[in-house]
């Protein structure tokens, strides 16, 4: 074997070795965010949690909220980072079951208002809400001279019919959030009567937000032929706001007694390196400024009580006072068993 | 010809050709797998495994995922085998660009083809296994054009001659001489498009609609939704017991219909379309290509230009300029996507150039055994390796979690596979009586080596790391969990536009598709170029 042949074998070794060897310390003055994609803060409100404490404040982002949840379950008491943003008020009763979280009572809770405060024991703390609700395209309704869909129950109307996409609560989250909204509505049973006629009035149901939206809503970008869709009670503002252009009015709207309230909610992860920190983080979540930039950038209501929203959502986002709701606690018990017994409605 | 090569330098080879690309494999691979797995197995609640096994949601699942993959896969043969055949016989212009835009959808994420396909297929067409197939198709192309084209650009065209001087017919010299020479690229790249289609996910989910599972998307369901981790460890080894079949059975028939043939230069293969009848059949063969590949594509470029209203270049300007969607630019994006690409590719070239020279070597059942193994990745189901990542390297001294090379690495696993399956068949096909002839006019066996394997293997290893970046720069699964939200790849970046409201951002996410798009055919055409003309071979 000559020396360059040696050499290179030295290299290869060397190099699969030293690729082993390299990890990322962690330093005592980090502070680690494990949350979902969905999350996002601007720069200058991350800049002033770092100038405030000193802290550098790192984000970790894996998959939707489901991923990121079932990584934080996995890792429960060895955690990624210290403090975890994104469970929903659906999947809760998984999460505080998993033991995931630490305990701790911020001091700006007071300011929280207390509907959304749903776990006694502040393993968990609220951050936002969002409605998901029905929305409908205004100008689709209007262009035909038909009169939009005004409750729940018009859904199923027969001039209606072959109008509204939902999307999958197997596999999406405003999916589930409106099953649990028709379960809210229409009670135990009786539900099953709403998505049956659904199913005969030919709704579609797709596997995610995106295509349903983006695909299949006559409002979205690919102009689809579903005047209806399952989204958020955000949607007129940020569709003023993405619009492109200037708009006096929002082409899209939201029907109010259709809504289920989600609640986004933080936590301690358990064993976490720099719990000092994650106090700090959490603090800073609830604080005004952070609570106050969450419009905007994720399209999501702040939870703190009192908080001035920008100008385009107190101008065309409604304000959805009396939303559906259940306890997170019977959510957690049944969500499984009603989300078998939509599919064979549904899909079957 | 092992008695001439000096015993310790060929068993050390021999070591490292197996020893590196096993270890690799082992510790990044079945190391969390296995534990990810074993986790799911012992964890309580939910049904026995026993009863997933048996259940006959489970039966149809996999009925569903082999056939729909069978069925892709003999559809992406059909719709490439044209311009295979074209780019393997014949000169023409803007050969390497073609080569070099075949790849393009291959790396698109597939939530972005997805719904490119809902914009262009008839209504009735949307949903259901057909829409499946035909975006599998789309997809694939890539694989089966550059794979066999390139092979059959190297098979000498006089033995197809010969036969027709005998009095064959095209049909029969197709039959019994051109295809048996083929077998091996086309087996190799069969292989691929088959496990790509065994575990689609993204495509299944939303042009099958709510009533179509495969393995894949049942895995993710139970582990993600459901929270059974039981059921998804038991479907991840149905699904792995599946592949290695598969992957058991390709290998075995390529090794066996392996033909030494003379492999040629290209230069001296290619020709120029003559007459008419051939000018057409290059013309149509490419034309039908670009149609079934241009049209997807082409509702993605207007997807991106269609805001406000009506169609200009706004998502295009709103790119360049700060937003709340990301934590980077959108141009950090490209170059965080072409950095972590090329890492990949050099891990998956070395790593996978090493195994194939050892693989082509030797015919016995462990070397097989150890091809198969190589291929593992291709149908494991990311989901489940992501969650392994997450469980297995989180305590010193593996706490790799967050650490940057882990992207790649991940990528690389992926790439692997590819450039095994397109080397070897070319190593195969080196005919012993060059060796020997080289040996016998007194070339030493290295030099022997660098003059007939290496030159040979290089344009092989050219197309398998063009392959590899393009793997690399569209890998989404395993890069959404492991890449740091600072650090965001341009798949990353498009979903992370995808999931915000208003019609700017969705014609900013396209917009990227169509940047993603460029980056790609830009880059395969360089690294391909790059390397044939260094070494200057031919």
């Amino acid at each position: 074997m000559t020396h360059r042949h040696e050499a290179f074998l030295t290299l290869v070794v060397l190099a699969a070795l030293g690729l082993a060897g390299c990890g990322s310390p962690e330093s005592p003055k980090d502070v680690v965010l494990v949350t979902h994609d969905s999350f996002v803060v601007s720069k200058s409100v991350r800049k002033e949690f770092e100038r405030e404490t000193g802290l550098r404040w790192r984000i970790l982002q894996s998959g939707d909220a489901g991923e990121a949840l079932t990584k934080a379950l996995l890792t429960a008491g060895n955690p990624e980072g210290d403090v975890f943003f994104g469970v929903d008020n659906d999947l809760l009763s998984r999460a505080l079951a998993g033991n995931v979280f630490d305990t701790y009572t911020p001091p700006q809770l007071g300011g929280v208002d207390p509907r959304y405060d749903l776990d006694p024991d502040h393993h968990v703390v609220p951050v936002d809400h969002s409605e998901v609700c029905a929305i409908y395209d205004r100008t689709w309704f209007t262009s035909r001279h038909l009169v939009p869909p005004r409750h729940l129950t018009d859904l199923v109307l027969r001039r209606y019919r072959g109008l509204t996409v939902v999307e999958n609560p197997a596999t999406s989250t405003p999916g589930l959030a409106f099953l649990l909204a028709t379960v809210a509505h229409y009670g135990d049973f009786s539900w099953h009567t709403f998505w049956e006629e659904l199913r005969a009035d030919k709704v579609l149901v797709t596997d995610g937000w995106e295509e349903a939206y983006n695909a299949r809503f006559t409002g979205g970008s690919a102009h689809g032929t579903y005047p209806i869709v399952v989204s958020y009670s955000t949607d007129p503002a940020a569709a003023v706001y993405f619009a492109g252009r200037k708009l006096e009015r929002s082409p899209v709207a939201v029907i109010p007694d259709t809504c289920f309230r989600q609640i986004e909610f933080a936590g301690i992860l358990r064993g976490a390196r720099n719990s000092k920190g994650a106090r700090k983080l959490i603090d800073f979540l609830l604080s005004e400024r952070f609570q106050a930039g969450m419009p905007l950038t994720m399209f999501v209501l702040p939870a703190r009580t009192g908080v001035p929203l920008p100008p385009v959502f107190r101008r065309f986002a409604p304000t959805i006072s009396h939303p559906l709701e259940l306890p997170a606690a019977k959510i957690g018990a049944n969500r499984d068993r009603w989300v078998r017994e939509w599919t064979d409605i549904v899909i079957r | 010809m092992d008695r001439h090569r000096d015993p310790l330098s060929a068993r050390a080879w021999r070591a490292v050709g197996y020893g590196v690309p096993l270890a690799f494999l082992a510790f990044f691979f079945v190391f969390p797998l296995a534990e990810i797995v074993r986790r799911g197995l012992g964890s309580g609640g939910g049904e026995s495994p026993w009863s997933v096994l048996t259940d006959s949601d489970t039966r149809q699942v996999l009925w569903f995922t082999v056939w729909q993959a069978v069925a892709s896969t003999a559809l992406t043969i059909l719709v490439a085998f044209p311009a295979a055949y074209v780019l393997g016989r014949y000169e023409f212009r803007g050969r390497s660009a073609v080569r070099a835009l075949v790849t393009v959808p291959f790396v698109l994420p597939t939530v972005v083809v997805a719904l490119a396909f809902l914009a262009i297929l008839p209504e009735g067409l949307q949903r259901g296994w057909a829409a499946i197939l035909i975006a599998h198709a789309f997809f694939n192309v890539a694989v089966v054009v550059r794979v066999v084209g390139t092979f059959w650009a190297r098979l000498d065209p006089r033995v197809s001659e010969a036969a027709a001087t005998l009095g064959a017919g095209p049909w029969r010299r197709f039959r019994e001489v051109t295809l048996p020479l083929l077998a091996p690229a086309l087996s190799s790249a069969a292989a691929i498009v088959f496990l790509f289609s065994f575990t689609s996910f993204g495509i299944v989910l939303i042009l099958g609609g709510p009533a179509y599972a495969t393995l894949e998307t049942e895995i993710y369901n139970q582990a993600v939704r459901v929270f059974d981790l039981r059921a998804a460890a038991v479907l991840s080894l149905v699904q792995l017991t599946c592949v290695a079949l598969a992957v058991l059975a390709t290998t075995r028939l390529e090794a066996r219909l392996a033909i030494r043939g003379q492999l040629r230069s290209e230069r001296d293969v290619l020709r120029r379309a003559r007459t008419l009848g051939e000018k057409l059949v290059v013309l149509a063969s490419l034309g039908g290509l670009a149609l079934f590949l241009g049209l997807p594509l082409a509702a993605l470029v207007e997807r991106s230009l269609a805001v406000g209203g009506g169609h200009s270049l706004a998502a295009y300007r709103a790119l360049t300029k700060p937003t709340a969607a990301l934590l980077a630019t959108p141009w950090e994006a490209v170059l965080n996507s072409l950095v972590y690409a090329t890492g990949a590719t050099v891990i998956a070239v070395v790593v996978g150039g090493l195994a194939a020279f050892a693989i082509a070597r030797s015919s016995r059942w462990s070397t097989r055994l150890f091809d198969g193994l190589l291929m593992l990745p291709l149908g494991a189901s990311a989901v489940m390796l992501g969650f392994g990542f997450v469980i297995t390297f989180d305590r010193a001294p593996v706490d790799f979690r967050s650490a940057p090379w882990i992207v790649p690495v991940a990528q690389a696993l992926v790439a692997i596979p590819f450039v095994v399956r397109i080397v070897v068949p070319t190593l195969r096909a080196i005919d012993e009586r060059q060796r020997e002839a080289a040996a016998l006019l007194g070339a030493p066996p290295r030099r022997v080596w660098r003059e007939i394997d290496l030159p040979i293997a290089l344009r092989a290893l050219a197309v398998a790391a063009g392959f590899a970046f393009a793997i690399s720069l569209g890998e989404f699964g395993a890069t959404v969990f492991l890449a740091r939200p600072d650090r965001p790849t341009l798949p990353v970046a498009i979903f992370r536009f995808l999931g915000r409201p208003g019609e700017l951002n969705a014609a900013e996410a396209y917009a990227l598709a169509v940047v993603l798009m460029v980056v790609t055919a830009v880059s395969v055409f360089l690294v391909e170029r790059i390397r044939v003309r260094r070494l200057g071979w031919f």
